[in-house]
């Protein structure tokens, strides 16, 4: 089993008495792993970061460094470093002692601040910035310096406290790469504070999903995206048509679930169910089909094909693909995805108030307990 | 051809009203300057250049002792009431506790109060604790009333920043010392000044406060120059006036830096 950096045990934060932040948390992430924290803003992931850096005290519960019972220790005694939200440059100071401040406080010599301080700087390519105060950076620089200032100080865990949350959307994909190379570069691990389920997915190791101070799944990004373990994690990441039924019939890997929505539909049986069982099918989007023409007769053949027919009532084109809201003839309203491949070529356009037929095999969609 | 004039004509008004303005602000003073240089006894009337209402200034024992005091008053308040502002504000601006609206409101009073009120409450004070009035209580009234400058001013400053550095340099490793002196303090280094400066004037510029804390042998420049003036205006009040006015400008030049902290 791999090594354990950080470790939190039935941590519980309540603020003025009464506020629980975080509620009974028990979390392990590895060492050197890209571990993100994702929920809604109030949720408590920011808090938990604190918790770690030690800018807050748990109410109860343990919080474990490489091993060791860190609650007690001070934040500057601690070996993890945070990147704050909004950078939290020093203003009076230049980039360079930005950088150099941890070394500084530390008193090293100064042949070693200088040599760190301009290995960072290259590492950040900074160069050419040094002597500039945070005011003459953009946006992006002053998150880099910001960085360079954490890692500066070796730090065995690098806390990000929604980093890219202030950058545009062009520069937030850019610094999200530039991430993931450090990352890899430092080899620490990287405990990522975010709202933006996108960001979480392309770059952690693992996630945490949370929400109102509890942690509701921990997985891969694969795992959280295609079997979340409740509604919430799947209506928060990504989007999603949500169906609720009773189970009517078992036959080998599939069932057949009777829903108001939608009448009858095949799904996988993702877990053990009984008949009778109410339960909730989640059916994502960009797995659906949606075409003018009749499914061919090889995809209807197959036994566990779920086909409707409905009117787009709403699409948006967003390049990539387009976005639709199919209005299925019982009346409920479905998000579909269309990639476009052949677009202007030889695909066929599907506009608003077309009469289209939507459908998907049971294998694509994923149940989940009520 | 009329809209063209109607422009003139506007600029015209506002030039002259600026230039009457001017007049009325500055005139008295320069009519105070130069009659300082006026050779007459008494009078308005122009007789000729002269420095003696200087050399017999610089030769009046009692009003170098006023200008001893007003110095040594000016400087040792203003440091104090510049160190104890600036901890308050820190204090105040990023401590919460209970009644924190109240106690701020607190601070602020010695500004909207009447300096006479002041004056009066302080000799009151300083009479029932029977503290022999003299330079010690002309100090603690100074030190008093420019808390609340020094105070307004700092927090003004620390409004502009976040609370999350101070907390980065403590991740950063630093001691709750070593925060104050390399993060807090460089950071209001601006702040700390203007209030200082601003507490100088304030402090030489007193009158109606100094006059009820003054006790026998503890007169100012302004108390000097009141009691000067009882028995009329004479030309070394004016000369002592111009050199008032031209310290307190040097003053100004110097905070016009920190113009903005002392207005925002």
């Amino acid at each position: 089993m791999a090594e354990i950096s950080i470790e939190l045990r039935n941590v519980t934060k309540i603020f003025d008495g009464d506020f629980v932040a975080v509620n009974n948390v028990n979390l392990s992430i590895e060492k050197g792993e890209f571990f993100s924290l994702l929920g809604p803003s109030g949720c408590g992931k920011t808090t938990i970061l604190r918790m770690i850096s030690g800018l807050e005290e748990p109410t109860k519960g343990e919080v474990i460094l490489n091993g060791r019972v860190i609650n007690d220790l001070p934040p500057n005694k601690r070996e993890v470093n945070t990147v704050f939200q909004n950078y939290a440059l020093f203003p009076h100071l230049t980039v360079f002692e930005n950088i150099a401040f941890s070394l500084r406080i530390k008193r090293k010599s100064e042949a070693e601040i200088k040599k760190k301080v301009m290995d960072m700087i290259d590492l950040m390519r900074l160069n050419g910035h040094e002597n500039k105060k945070p005011s003459q950076l953009s946006g992006g620089q002053k998150q880099r310096v910001a960085i360079a200032r954490a890692l500066v100080n070796e730090p065995s865990v690098l806390l990000l406290d929604e980093p890219l949350a202030a950058l545009d959307a062009k520069l937030r994909q850019h610094m999200l790469i530039e991430l993931d190379n450090i990352h890899d570069e430092v080899g620490i691990t990287f405990i990522y504070v975010t709202h933006d389920q996108s960001e979480a997915l392309s770059i952690s190791d693992h996630l945490a999903v949370m929400n109102e101070g509890k942690i509701i799944q921990v997985g891969t990004p694969v795992q959280v995206y295609e079997s979340p373990a409740n509604l919430f994690v799947a209506n928060f990441i990504g989007e999603t048509n949500f169906i609720q039924g009773i189970v009517e019939k078992v036959e080998g890997n599939y069932i057949l679930l009777k829903t108001e929505k939608l009448g009858e539909i095949w799904c996988y049986r993702d877990f053990e169910v009984k008949i009778g069982e109410k339960i909730n099918v989640s059916i994502r989007p960009e797995k659906l089909k949606i075409t003018i023409e009749k499914p061919s007769e090889e995809v209807l053949k197959n036994s566990f094909v779920n086909v409707f027919k409905g009117i787009v009532s709403e699409r948006i084109y967003l390049g990539t693909h387009s976005n639709y809201i199919v209005s299925i003839d019982q009346g409920y309203q479905m998000k579909v995805y269309r990639q476009h491949i052949r677009y202007l070529l030889d695909e066929n356009i599907i506009d608003w108030n077309d009469e289209v037929y939507v459908w998907w095999f049971a294998d694509d969609s994923y149940l989940i307990k009520d | 051809m009329d809209k063209e004039f109607n422009v003139l004509g506007k600029r015209r008004f506002s030039f002259i009203m600026t230039l009457l303005i001017m007049i009325f602000f500055y005139l008295p003073i320069a009519m105070l300057i130069a009659l300082s240089f006026n050779s007459a006894r008494q009078g308005v009337i122009w007789t000729g250049f002269t420095l003696k209402w200087y050399s017999v200034l610089f030769r009046d024992d009692e009003i170098w002792r006023a200008f001893l005091n007003t110095v040594i008053i000016a400087l040792t308040s203003s440091t104090v009431a510049t160190a104890i502002g600036v901890l308050s504000a820190i204090g105040i601006y990023w401590h919460n506790f209970r009644l924190k609206r109240y106690f701020q409101a607190l601070i602020y009073t010695p500004l909207i109060v009447p300096d006479i009120l002041m004056g009066v409450s302080m000799l009151m004070f300083f009479v029932s604790l029977r503290i022999q009035l003299g330079l010690f209580t002309i100090f603690i009234a100074h030190v008093t009333f420019s808390i609340s400058y020094v105070i307004l001013i700092v927090i003004a400053r620390l409004e502009d920043f976040d609370y999350s550095i101070i907390e980065a340099a403590q991740d950063l490793g630093a001691s709750w010392y070593q925060i104050f002196f390399k993060i807090i303090i460089p950071m209001i280094k601006p702040a700390i000044i203007a209030s200082f400066l601003l507490s100088i004037t304030l402090s030489i510029d007193d009158f109606v406060i100094t006059f009820f804390v003054a006790g026998p042998g503890s007169t100012t420049l302004p108390l000097q120059i009141y009691s000067m003036i009882k028995f009329g205006v004479s030309p070394e009040i004016n000369a002592l006036s111009t050199l008032l006015i031209g310290a307190t400008f040097i003053i100004s030049i110097f905070g016009l830096r920190f113009r903005k902290l002392i207005f925002s």
